[in-house]
């Protein structure tokens, strides 16, 4: 099987329903598990969604190294703002399978993630684009990027959990 | 009582005392009275020059309060105005930036031109001689100036002048400005955000040599990750280390930095490859400045802070941050990163790595910080527990970076303006 060769979309389905469920449960040592050796995950920032994070200030712009860094800080008890966790309930719909672009899959989807914490509330909403590869029969997630539809984050504050 | 005239500070300089009452961060009528006393009275941060390059590009920002757009103008003065139609008020600008020639009213369609002048009226044969359209430009700020590329507003006419203003605190400025041979330029990209806390404590908060240790311990364990020795070298104990209050209410912590500075401070994690080019770079700066000058832009970190809401942390990155009180206990805040206009790309790449890994809303301590303002908030609703301490280092003859002598500058320029009943009396009497 091709690494390009499209899945269909209750195979892409799968993999981000169960993505949002370990997200959502903190389980993100299997989170990691998922992703691709290179995987790299961004949030531009709201005012240049369609920013490249080589020249535009980004809200997350990780490497491979630096998600396993924010991933190891998340489990342990000093990302304060994670201590305790807050709870997160992701809602993902409009999941479409866009093509190939020769070296990944391009798959997007939809986004509503309420996070809750000390009697708060926030959304947010908006739009992920992947790139996805094939490892046998599996799919690994090689880029995540995040594209916000909120103006600010406001009343929000900061993104300190996985978006 | 007249609450406004009793002191919020206690300020016992032979006990080496100081405190601040928590009604500063919780009382709605303490906010209102700031509304007059200290954003209609300083000079305000609105952007920086960099943000308009071209005539007819412009930015909208809210500072003081006030919608307002820093717009270019055909003429190349960059210029503040304030964001209200004068025929019945409609903002004439809706985006958040752009390049236009003209901004048109929606209400009724009265067209200004870049340098805000009045200069589109439809039906204007139905006014009287006495409707002059030159009276009815977009009005600004009473005074605006720049600092080099920093441009500042404020509302009062009688105010000192910005280069007055900003007192010791141009020194720092210029160790900032003078990292490019250009001109320094605000990098794409605004980080848009909030805490759900008083504003001053973010103030507080950005200049707090003390906290850094116990609120960042996953910074610095991410730094040693990725190879950073600092022994002997870390914010508990730095080599060189200074804090200034620098007049006026603002006020610097210099120090010798743990981590890299893409200016020109190479260390391990930038790559081996890149050694020579940051020697290169550091090389460049001695001819410029000689080697202590060079050595204090380059080595050295700044957290910079300028009364009232005006942030300049040149550390690991450089961040511009201001920060507006909408209640007592809710801020928004808008940061950006500030770089030399010529650096290379890799440089600028390098630059926004450093920058995400501490800083901004999604970094590995923005968020913890925010968490702990928004703790001291909640924590406030114990009115019973009326004071916060603010004495660290108070009988020291040359305070440290953990001490707080740079929140007390802050908290006795505050005070004054809060308190003068001289500017309360003026304000009666107007
Ligand atoms: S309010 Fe602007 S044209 Fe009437
Ligand atoms: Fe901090």
């Amino acid at each position: 099987m091709s690494a390009t060769e499209l899945p269909s979309r209750q195979q892409v389905e799968d993999l981000l329903y169960k993505e949002a469920a370990l997200l959502d449960e903190w389980r993100l040592e299997e989170w990691l598990e998922l992703l691709a050796e290179d995987a790299i995950y961004e949030i531009p920032p709201t005012d240049v969604p369609e920013g490249d994070s080589r020249n535009t200030l980004f809200i997350v712009a990780d490497d491979a190294v630096r998600i396993r860094s924010r991933v190891k800080q998340l489990l342990g008890k000093s990302a304060w703002a994670e201590n305790p966790h807050s709870r997160t309930r992701r809602m993902i719909a409009n999941v479409r399978v866009l093509g190939s672009d020769g070296e990944n899959i391009l798959v997007t989807a939809n986004f509503a993630v309420h996070r809750m914490r000390y009697e708060s509330v926030d959304t947010y909403i908006g739009h992920y684009d992947y790139k996805l590869l094939r490892r046998g029969n599996d799919l690994r997630i090689r880029e995540r990027r995040v594209i916000l539809d909120n103006e600010a984050l406001r009343p929000h504050g900061k993104i300190s959990f996985i978006l | 009582m007249d609450k406004s005239t009793e002191s919020y500070i206690i300020d016992d300089q032979d006990a080496g005392l100081f405190r601040v009452n928590r009604r500063a961060f919780t009382d709605p009528e303490c906010l209102q009275e700031e509304r007059r006393r200290i954003f209609d009275k300083c000079w305000i941060y609105v952007g920086h020059e960099s943000e308009v390059p071209h005539a007819g590009d412009y930015r909208s920002r809210n500072a003081a309060g006030r919608p307002m757009i820093l717009v270019r103008g055909d003429d190349s003065v960059a210029r503040v105005l304030l964001n209200t139609c004068t025929h019945r008020g409609a903002m004439v600008c809706r985006q958040n930036s752009g390049n236009a020639k003209t901004f048109q009213c929606p209400y009724h369609a009265w067209t200004y031109n870049s340098r805000g002048q009045l200069v589109g009226v439809p039906g204007e044969d139905s006014y009287s001689d006495a409707f002059k359209r030159d009276d009815l430009g977009l009005a600004a700020p009473p005074q605006v100036d720049n600092y080099r590329g920093f441009i500042f507003a404020c509302f009062d006419p009688a105010a000192e002048s910005l280069y007055d203003y900003l007192a010791g605190a141009r020194e720092y400025l210029d160790l900032v400005a003078d990292q490019s041979e250009l001109g320094m330029k605000i990098v794409a990209g605004q980080q848009s955000y909030s805490a759900r806390a008083n504003w001053k404590l973010l103030m507080e908060n950005s200049y707090d040599g003390y906290h850094g240790l116990p609120t960042h311990q996953r910074y610095f364990s991410f730094l040693s990750d990725i190879g950073i020795d600092f022994k002997g070298n870390n914010l508990g104990a730095p080599v060189r280390q200074k804090t200034v209050d620098l007049g006026n209410g603002h006020a610097v912590l210099e120090y010798q930095s743990a981590w890299g500075r893409p200016i020109a401070h190479w260390v391990p994690p930038f790559g081996e490859h890149r050694k020579e080019h940051f020697e290169q770079l550091r090389r460049r700066f001695d001819d410029r400045f000689g080697p202590e000058r060079a050595r204090r832009i380059c080595e050295t970190s700044r957290n910079l802070g300028i009364f009232p809401n005006l942030v300049i942390n040149d550390i690991m990155a450089i961040t511009v941050r201001t920060f507006f009180p909408v209640s007592p206990d809710y801020m928004e805040v808008n940061a950006w990163a500030l770089a030399p206009i010529e650096e290379s790309a890799a440089d600028s790449k390098l630059r926004l790595d450093n920058f995400l890994t501490f800083l901004g809303p999604g970094g590995f301590a923005t968020p913890d910080d925010v968490e702990m303002l928004e703790s001291c908030q909640r924590g406030f609703a114990n009115r019973e527990v009326a004071w916060s301490d603010i004495s660290r280092g108070m009988k020291r003859e040359h305070p440290s970076i953990t001490d707080e002598l740079q929140m007390r500058a802050f908290w006795r320029r505050w005070n004054q303006l809060m308190t003068t009943p001289q500017i309360r009396r003026a304000r009666k009497a107007a």
